[in-house]
């Protein structure tokens, strides 16, 4: 169907997408993780209440959420010409991919632990647990399950946005998909194209929830 | 005899401020309780009960008073120090509230590694708890894979790890079934005189105080309303709270029959329950109707009591109070309302 240099594009651009997806949810982990925790912990009834931060952390994560990330990525060039050198390209787009979710994640990551038994948080306290405990040995292992399949939603939420930044030469299958099919409308490769992405995060998807429901050990 | 208190509480009073004003959970309470003793505490719902144990290991800040556990104040302390007397104060809960994602063996051996105790350490011990327990074999089940009877062992053996010198139970038995209840109590009871951990049972239920405390408090409305002995608590209630939780019963509307003066006939482990209805109906040649009965095993002696509605006559009354009488049993004539 495709010629072979057009199979090695998509072999090239599903490679790019998984570098700039995997990069970036990690190291949007490495933000929204503990952001996320320190979220939950310092609440009014958390167990380690810091009203003080915790209003100021949540302004800042609702107001780079309410930013549209396509909007994002453009206001960010700057910042990621800073970092990268260049705003053009796959490693470039991770900077707005991370800073763009790393919010949603917190967010996410805050529900997931806020799932967690607040009776067995307690019967920790009871035992002695100090706060950094608690996080380590109960909030985060009950959690797991739920954080995982959080994994699942986050991985597949970023490659959405790496398509998107497709359109500012962001690299990666959103790029071809939007240099053939929207500029020199081949619908069959911007088809095609999306056809991968769909699955993609079905891919994603399914194994995140499998690995979850594997993982937790509430059900028999 | 000299007790040593292992407890005090001092003029607690706990205040919540919620939306709709201010609520007072509890309201200058003092209470002691000594080393080695399985006390109750029981009431209604929404008496105080879970608030003034939370205060007893601080999981909830009295507004005003003191609480004294092992001979510290506990709210004078810094956080980590309460950390540390934390471990001395060993608690169970209703909903077992056991890490869900960890084995049995896990759960045991978590408070240990709270405490830096390392983990073959750790599972040496947590095994010989599960030991005692009864659930060795259960040491890879998931709590999932558990009933609630199983789920409250593993719940103890976790509270006991660190050797705590108290035991708070939080209507520890409420979730489970009337069997299952007598399993674990008796297993409290076995934990008390064997390793000589005192006891605060919580609960709302008085056949869990009879079964195995040896003293009781009666907290009602925030107070607490009566203090003393089980027996004599069971034998004299003084106040009304003591008596609804004494007679849950009453929505049984049992029908009224012969007469209207009922009776409160006491069996303090002396008599033997059965015969003495029957024989007083016999030697006195009237008929009562039996409202209420309630006997039970307290402390090795049969202690029960029944209320009985009189006959309607005057004089086959008097017949009935003379035979009690003589055969020394205790009784009292009582309203309508402890029903
Ligand atoms: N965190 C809280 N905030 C506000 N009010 C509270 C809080 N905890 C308890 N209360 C109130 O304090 C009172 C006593 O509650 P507590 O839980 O101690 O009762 P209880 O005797 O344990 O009842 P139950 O048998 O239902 O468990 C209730 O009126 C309750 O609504
Ligand atoms: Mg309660």
């Amino acid at each position: 169907m495709f010629s072979k240099e057009m199979l090695k594009l998509f072999l090239e651009g599903t490679a790019e997408t998984f570098y700039m997806v995997l990069v970036s949810t990690l190291a949007a982990y490495l933000i929204g993780l503990p952001l996320g925790v320190v979220l939950v912990v310092s609440e009014k009834d958390g167990i380690r209440p810091m009203p003080g931060l915790n209003r100021i952390l949540g302004i800042l994560i609702n107001l780079l959420r309410s930013a549209p990330f396509l909007i994002l990525l453009v206001a960010l060039t700057p910042v990621t010409r800073a970092i990268v050198g260049t705003s053009l390209g796959s490693t470039a787009t991770i900077v707005p991919l991370v800073i763009g979710s790393a919010p949603f994640i917190a967010r996410m990551v805050e529900s997931s632990i806020k799932e967690v038994d607040a009776g067995v948080i307690e019967a920790a306290q009871s035992m002695g647990a100090s706060p950094m405990q608690i996080v380590m040995r109960v909030m985060l292992p009950e959690a797991k399950p739920s954080l995982t399949v959080g994994a699942a939603i986050a991985i597949t939420t970023i490659l959405g946005y790496s398509a998107m930044a497709g359109f500012v030469g962001g690299g990666g299958l959103g790029t071809i998909a939007v240099n053939y099919g929207v500029y020199r409308y081949q619908t069959d490769v911007m088809l095609f194209t999306l056809a991968l992405l769909v699955l993609i995060v079905q891919a994603f998807q399914e194994v995140g929830m499998r690995i979850a429901n594997r993982i937790d050990k509430r059900k028999k | 005899m000299e007790q040593k208190e292992i407890i005090r509480i001092e003029g607690l009073t706990k205040r919540f401020s919620g939306k709709n004003g201010e609520v007072v959970a509890l309201e200058n309470i003092d209470l002691s309780v000594n080393e080695g003793e399985i006390f109750g505490i029981i009431g209604l719902s929404g008496a105080g009960k879970s608030t003034l144990v939370r205060c007893i290991n601080l999981l909830e800040r009295p507004t005003a008073g003191r609480v004294f556990v092992n001979g510290q104040e506990l709210s004078s302390l810094s956080d980590k120090e309460l950390r540390l007397a934390r471990r001395g104060i060993g608690m169970i809960f209703q909903q077992f509230n056991l890490l869900m994602q960890s084995t049995a063996l896990d759960n045991i051996c978590f408070p240990l590694l709270l405490a830096g105790v390392n983990k073959k350490e750790a599972e040496k011990r947590a095994l010989e708890l599960l030991e005692i327990v009864g659930l060795s074999d259960k040491k890879n089940a998931y709590p999932a894979q558990l009933s609630g009877g199983q789920k409250q062992r593993i719940a103890i053996a976790r509270a006991l790890a660190n050797e705590p010198k108290v035991l708070l139970c939080d209507e520890a038995t409420s979730a489970l079934d009337p069997t299952t209840t007598r399993s674990i109590l008796s297993l409290l009871k076995e934990i008390n005189e064997r390793l000589g951990i005192t006891i605060i049972v919580i609960t709302h239920e008085m056949r869990v105080v009879e079964e195995i405390c040896s003293r009781v408090a009666i907290l009602d409305a925030s107070h607490v309303v009566e203090l003393g002995s089980v027996q004599e608590i069971f034998r004299k209630p003084k106040t009304a709270a003591a008596r609804r939780l004494l007679f849950p019963g009453k929505e049984n509307g049992a029908a009224v029959g012969i007469g209207e003066r009922l009776l409160r006939i006491v069996f303090d482990g002396m008599t033997p329950f059965e015969p003495v209805i029957a024989n007083m109906v016999l030697a006195c040649g009237a008929p009562v109707n039996i409202m209420f009965a309630n006997t039970r095993a307290i402390e090795g002696k049969t202690v029960g009591q029944m209320i009985v509605q009189l006959p309607e006559s005057e004089e086959a009354v008097s017949r009935i109070e003379a035979y009690l009488n003589t055969q020394n049993i205790t009784f009292e004539e009582v309203k309508e309302d402890v029903l």
